[in-house]
């Protein structure tokens, strides 16, 4: 389970500190949770806390019981991320070496890496790519392998942020299907409010603070109305 | 030239495929002294025809090689024509044989040789050093993305390009490198993220 206790994120600025996240107290155990609200509104800020690639200011958050501070490695084995643009998650020359990158630590046998490796490949349909440069993949499939890199380590819970934003309309579904199938908890950012409606909570984010926290429709009706107001 | 360093990898079943990233990277150390070492322009020479050969045998793509080599270019037209007003033909003729030598066969080695069998390599190879705190997973890990960061720069020159030319900025060194090093460093910013979300950094 996810828990924010009192949580705040400032920054450091020329002209005083900055709030990312005004004081949140939050339980997440809803199987997909979406996070919706406009650019800028601290979704993203939110959505780093969960797997500690941004830490409280003040306050704790928790993922099963592990604080994402004090035990950062720990949480992010639990909580995969996948980053709106994939470019700079794919690390690795070709589909086949990126995704072994993130199986290194699980198998150490590099046949068994490579043969496992392989099958996440087919499981995402690209197992025709695994020689391919990463560079000559197309948007859709780029989001998919950083997909399969991050799911190849077995997460219990998936953050999304904004995985469909750079994508046309059929990767979206194909990504967007992926995700909704998906066993693992999902947290996601998203500008696509169909989307938001196929979660079971949504949350509305406006100004640092979490404006609206309830049913998808209704934060969806919410966050239209904020926007037109 | 790193275009053809990170992702020109041509999996294949030759033998310089099959020989493991460490010794076939002890083999080019030797090939690149020997070149230095074995005085003359013939050997110079034999020593070009070897490394076209290996590129040969490992199907290296004509037209991808000599754009990888496009960029040695000046060095080449330097270098021999310092050598010939200081020393002769023979000795330019050793000296850029041998260089272009060099060059063929690390892009022989890059194109023989997976990034994993690479990684594999280096942390056995630091394996010894981690009783003084070398952690060698790191080490290969760092070794790999600095080879990954030279196209995604170049890509990032290339684009940064482009938009000053849109705006008719192309001579204004400023409107050139001001994004173009802070799109880098947010570049770097965002794939320590990545790495650390994917608990590879940890």
């Amino acid at each position: 389970m996810i828990r924010l206790d009192e949580v705040t994120v400032r920054v450091a600025t020329p002209g005083g500190d900055l709030v990312l996240l005004h004081p949140t107290t939050l339980s997440l155990t809803e199987q997909r949770v979406a996070l919706i609200g406009s650019n800028g509104s601290g979704k993203s800020t939110l959505a780093r806390l969960l797997n500690g690639l941004v830490e409280p200011s003040d306050g704790r958050v928790t993922v099963n019981d592990l604080d994402t501070t004090r035990d950062g490695a720990a949480v992010r084995r639990q909580v995969g991320f996948v980053f709106t643009d994939p470019g700079a998650q794919l690390v690795m020359p070709t589909c086949l070496e990126d995704i072994a990158l993130s199986l290194r630590r699980s198998i150490k046998d590099k046949k068994e890496r490579l043969a496992k490796a392989r099958e996440i490949l087919a499981e995402f349909d690209l197992a025709d790519k695994a020689d391919t440069s990463v560079h000559a993949l197309s948007g859709g499939q780029k989001q998919l392998l950083a997909l399969a890199g991050v799911l190849s380590t077995n997460p219990a819970i998936l953050v999304a942020d904004e995985p469909t934003t750079l994508l046309d309309l059929r990767n979206t579904r194909v990504i967007a299907d992926r995700l909704f199938a998906l066993s693992q908890q999902l947290i996601l950012v998203t500008h696509d409010l169909d989307l938001a409606l196929r979660c079971d909570r949504a949350l509305v984010i406006d100004e640092a603070r979490v404006a609206f926290d309830g049913a998808p429709a209704d934060a969806v009706a919410f966050y239209r109305q904020q926007v037109t107001r | 030239m790193s275009q053809f360093l990170v992702g020109n990898y041509r999996p294949g079943t030759t033998l310089l495929h099959r020989i493991p990233a460490g010794p076939k990277l002890g083999l080019l150390a030797l090939f690149s002294l020997a070149t230095v070492l074995v005085p003359g322009m013939w050997p110079a020479l034999g020593f070009l025809a070897a490394a076209i050969g290996l590129a040969a045998w490992v199907r290296m793509p004509l037209r991808s090689t000599v754009r990888a080599l496009r960029p040695l270019l000046l060095v080449i037209v330097l270098a021999t024509a310092f050598q010939v007003w200081q020393r002769g033909w023979p000795t330019a003729i050793h000296v850029v044989a041998g260089l272009l030598a060099v060059v063929i066969a690390a892009l022989v080695f890059t194109a023989s040789t997976s990034i994993d069998s690479m990684l594999d390599a280096i942390t056995r190879g630091l394996g010894p050093f981690r009783r003084i705190g070398v952690n060698p997973e790191r080490v290969a890990l760092a070794f790999s993305l600095m080879i990954r960061a030279i196209p995604g720069v170049l890509e990032i020159a290339h684009e940064t390009r482009a938009a000053a030319k849109a705006r008719g900025l192309e001579r204004n060194p400023r409107a050139l490198l001001t994004p173009m090093v802070i799109r880098t460093v947010a570049h770097a910013y965002e794939t320590g993220a990545a790495l650390q979300a994917r608990g590879i950094a940890d």
